[in-house]
């Protein structure tokens, strides 16, 4: 197992650069300027010096290095000094974003906390409704409760966020004026009050997001668990006369739970993409509408930073989901 | 007794006074707590030098101030000076070479530090540094040096006689930076002072204290502001994100917002909201025309590269004829109607403000079908082969490739002219490319509004601050973007006429402002009617603010923001 890991660590580098390779080329190959959101009372000379200004002066290859340079040696010197109070890094320039003159990884951090809050968040609350609905979907199959189940899911995974979500705001925000229709990002919490405000704040757009994850979780969860309950060793559980609850969450569950464990873990990594819609619709403002706003505006640095970062979270996560897999079902052995 | 009569009604007198006062246009600073403005597009940087956007502008423009603003008439007001400088009063020298300015005295930072003019002079050396990549440079063209006999006066020395010498150090896009602040930040190292582009300091009535790129930027009052009275409001919330409906919204049908900025928006759609009864939408006219531009060249595709849109003529947009009879099909009246209801006006002109050079000599808010077919079946071009698409006297069918930016409204007028121009006989292929590359300016990229690789294009301009003398050097022959210019420049249509850079040679000489403004409706009358381009509608802006925010003033000519210090909350919260 142990060789396993090691080999797919040091396979996923090669692959890592890679892909970062194919993003750069893909923006440089793509339409856009970083000027194009420029007014156009701009001049065209005035723009080009601002373009060489942001280093565009360059050939590919050298703003490639460059940006490799940045990520893999400044960046975790700055990260170093800032924890443990060195300085490795000397004033080395960073990778700094077109749009705002800033460091990437100072904007990225300023978004993590929205984006784990409410995305993460409803990652947790749609996996955690997702299990028990797929558990008695499963168990009572072909009744209300599953057919219910089976429409709510539909629904959930067919309705997109941007109508979804308006019409959340629409009803609990302009209608009965209960809940705020934009998220302030810099609200602390301190008291009970200033927490029962963040829970306001989120609650609409976790439940948007939650509804897509639920959809996909509870069908998961209610197929692996119609595989198990068909199974031999369930009958010989119940003729040995044991509780209907322990063969159902102790025997049954655990068994069900190896592909639908393996299917959360590669969806994390999609928390950090952020929900790109619906952090619009509630301007709640992570990770995704940077990711959209930086597209938009040709932000070379900040949209390769961004999905290397994605790209290593999703390699990282098929690692841990592989192994998770090994690690839970005893039947499988890798070497 | 009489006398403790007396003295008590004066105390009463006062008492019903201050209450009369209620409606709090005077008072202590900071009386009125928080205000929430919302821009949709939120605000980058705080650096209006490095940022040329609107956003980032207006954002920058609630710290830092410049020598003089544009009121919302587009009158030049003083305000970190004493009085506007002209040749009558002395401020600008005979022979427009040189304009002084006097600060007025007393004026802080917002850290206590005198304001003063070693600040001005910095602000024109940090946006002229080599390597700095200054978004506002052409405000500082032709000056040749700044002095500072003293600490409260600036004197600007061009070049050569200048009729317009205010470009510089006025108007939101030219403020003052504090000189201490950004003492380490010029030329290549602009990018690099992230605290300084943030948070400014500046002398505005408020002062940054946090700022989240893209995000949201606090301030809070600031305590050195020169009006101990000013501002009203003790905070400020400036929240970016989400588009022009959920702003609209928060403004006008939840009250959580009291200003939103920039309500691009159907006009039924602002109707509905208003019904919410919160807020109040504002409408302001400035410079913005959205516009055909007719290509004077030819763009055939299967022209080579160095040939396409830079040989002439183009085979029919060049007559008379087709672009006055193109104008004539078009109802302009129901354009506005359709695509932005009160914050738009028909307008023939290319520069519609102000009113000292808009030229009144042209109309054109009748549509007149019949009229437009007359015209081109008089002027040759018939449909000889019966397939419906008239040809020219050459045999070349009249097809039309139509491109504009992917904006709903834009659509929506594309798919009314189509239908307009075919009922006169012309085919029209309609095209729309994303804004970002529409207008990027990438010169790999062929569907960049400078290349126009189109017969007809359709987007909206403006020129900053009040003179059109640089807006109309847009229609020299010089100015035309081809590949020898890497496809920059600013004569779109590539329009080209001898009398047309004749007459702009003789603007760019003339200092008397009424001359001036003749020469100017005469150029724009030259330009639209010689094939340069149809103007459509004069485009306002239209904004929202909450009926409980008093003191807004709509200005398009300046930052929207730029009273921010006089708003104040109003008793009525309906």
């Amino acid at each position: 197992m142990l060789n396993y890991a090691l080999r797919r660590t040091l396979m996923s580098i090669p692959t890592l650069l890679f892909i970062a390779f194919v993003i750069f080329m893909l923006l440089e190959l793509a339409p856009g300027d970083p000027m194009g959101t420029m007014p156009l009372t701009i001049p065209d000379e005035v723009k080009q010096r601002m373009r060489e200004a942001l280093g565009l002066g360059e050939p590919w290859y050298v703003r490639f290095g460059l940006w490799l340079y940045q990520f893999f040696v400044v960046e975790p010197q700055y990260w170093i000094d800032a924890t443990f109070g060195t300085d490795f890094a000397q004033g080395a320039q960073r990778i700094v974003s077109f749009q705002s003159r800033s460091p990437v990884f100072d904007v990225i951090a300023e978004r993590l906390p929205q984006t784990l809050w409410v995305v993460g968040m409803s990652y947790v609350v749609g996996v955690l409704i997702a299990l028990p609905i797929g558990i008695i979907s499963a168990y009572r199959q072909y009744s209300v409760f599953d057919q219910v189940g089976t429409f709510i899911s539909m629904v959930g995974f067919s309705v997109p966020p941007f109508f979804s979500g308006v019409l959340v705001i629409v009803i609990f925000s302009v209608q009965l004026g209960w809940l705020p229709s934009i998220y302030d990002t810099t609200h602390v919490v301190t008291s009970w009050d200033t927490f029962l405000f963040q829970l306001k704040q989120m609650i609409m757009p976790v439940m948007v997001l939650a509804l897509q994850t639920t959809a996909q979780v509870s069908r998961y969860m209610r197929a692996a668990m119609l595989d198990n309950l068909g199974q031999d060793y369930v009958r010989t559980a119940r003729a040995k006369g044991l509780k209907e609850s322990i063969v159902v969450m102790k025997h049954v569950l655990r068994n069900s739970m190896i592909p639908v464990v393996t299917v959360i873990a590669l969806g994390i990594p999609s928390i950090f993409g952020g929900a790109i819609i619906t952090e619009q619709v509630f301007k709640v403002n992570g990770l995704g509408q940077l990711l959209i706003l930086a597209l938009q505006g040709a932000d070379i640095p900040m949209v390769m930073t961004i999905t290397f970062l994605l790209a290593v979270l999703i390699v990282l996560m098929n690692l841990v989901a592989d192994i998770l897999y090994g690690v839970l079902d005893p039947r499988i052995r890798y070497d | 007794m009489k006398l403790r009569t007396a003295l008590l009604s004066a105390t009463a007198a006062l008492a019903f006074g201050q209450l009369a006062h209620a409606d709090a246009h005077m008072g202590e600073r900071g009386r009125d707590g928080e205000v929430k403005i919302i821009y949709w597009q939120a605000a980058s940087i705080m650096n209006p030098f490095l940022s040329g956007g609107t956003k980032d502008v207006e954002a920058a423009s609630l710290v830092l101030e410049p020598l003089m603003r544009f009121d919302e008439t587009g009158a030049l007001v003083p305000w970190l000076v004493d009085e506007v400088p002209t040749v009558e009063n002395g401020g600008v020298s005979e022979d427009l070479t040189s304009i002084t300015y006097k600060i007025t005295d007393g004026i802080k930072w917002s850290d206590g530090t005198p304001f003063t003019s070693a600040d001005v002079k910095f602000t024109h050396e940090y946006c002229t540094a080599e390597g700095g990549g200054c978004a506002q440079a052409t405000k500082f063209v032709g000056i040749e040096s700044i002095e500072t006999p003293d600490a409260l006066t600036v004197t600007v020395n061009f070049e050569g006689p200048t009729p317009y010498p205010y470009s510089a150090f006025n108007g939101a896009e030219s403020p003052i930076i504090q000189a201490a602040q950004f003492a380490d930040c010029l030329g290549p190292k602009a990018p690099e002072c992230t605290d300084q582009n943030f948070k400014p300091i500046g002398t505005g009535a408020f002062k940054v204290d946090e700022f989240r790129t893209n995000d949201v930027a606090v301030l809070s009052m600031n305590e050195n502001y020169r009006d101990p009275a000013k501002p009203a409001f003790s905070k400020i919330t400036l929240k970016g994100g989400g588009d022009a409906t959920a702003s609209g919204r928060a403004v006008m049908e939840t009250g959580e917002y009291d200003y939103a900025w920039n309500l691009q928006l159907a006009p039924d759609v602002i109707a509905q909201m208003e019904e919410g009864g919160k807020g109040t939408p504002v409408a302001g006219f400035g410079t913005l025309v959205e516009r055909i531009m007719l290509n004077n060249t030819n763009p055939d595709s299967s022209l080579s590269d160095e040939e396409r849109s830079v040989i002439r003529p183009h085979p029919f947009l060049g007559d008379k004829a087709v672009y006055t009879a193109l104008s004539m099909a078009i109802d302009r009246p129901l354009l506005v109607e359709v695509g932005y209801g009160q914050a738009g006006r028909v307008t023939c002109n290319w520069v519609p403000a102000p009113e000292a050079y808009a030229s009144t000599s042209m109309t054109c808010d009748e549509q007149d079908i019949e009229g437009a077919k007359k015209m081109l079946e008089e002027a040759g071009f018939k449909d000889t082969d019966g397939d419906g698409v008239r040809e020219t006297p050459d045999g070349v069918p009249m097809n039309i490739l139509y491109q504009s930016s992917t904006n709903a409204v834009r659509q929506d007028f594309q798919a009314l002219i189509k239908d307009w121009w075919e009922q006169i006989g012309l085919s029209v292929e309609l095209r729309n490319i994303d804004a970002s590359v529409f207008f990027g300016g990438d010169p790999g990229s062929p569907d960049t509004f400078q290349k126009f690789f189109a017969d007809v294009e359709m987007y909206a301009n403006n020129f900053p601050g009040t003179d059109p003398q640089a807006y109309l050097g847009n229609g020299v022959c010089d100015a035309a973007p081809s590949p020898d210019t890497q496809w920059q420049g600013e004569n779109i249509s590539r329009f080209c006429m001898e009398e047309y850079d004749e007459l702009h040679a003789e603007l760019t000489k003339t200092a008397d402002l009424a001359e001036r403004g003749r020469i100017a409706k005469e150029l724009n009358d030259m330009a639209v009617q010689n094939g340069m381009m149809i103007p459509l509608v004069d485009r306002g802006r239209l904004s929202a603010h909450a009926n409980s925010l008093g003191g807004v003033v709509l200005n398009t000519w300046d930052s929207e923001l730029w009273n921010v210090a006089d708003w104040y909350r109003t008793g009525d919260n309906r």
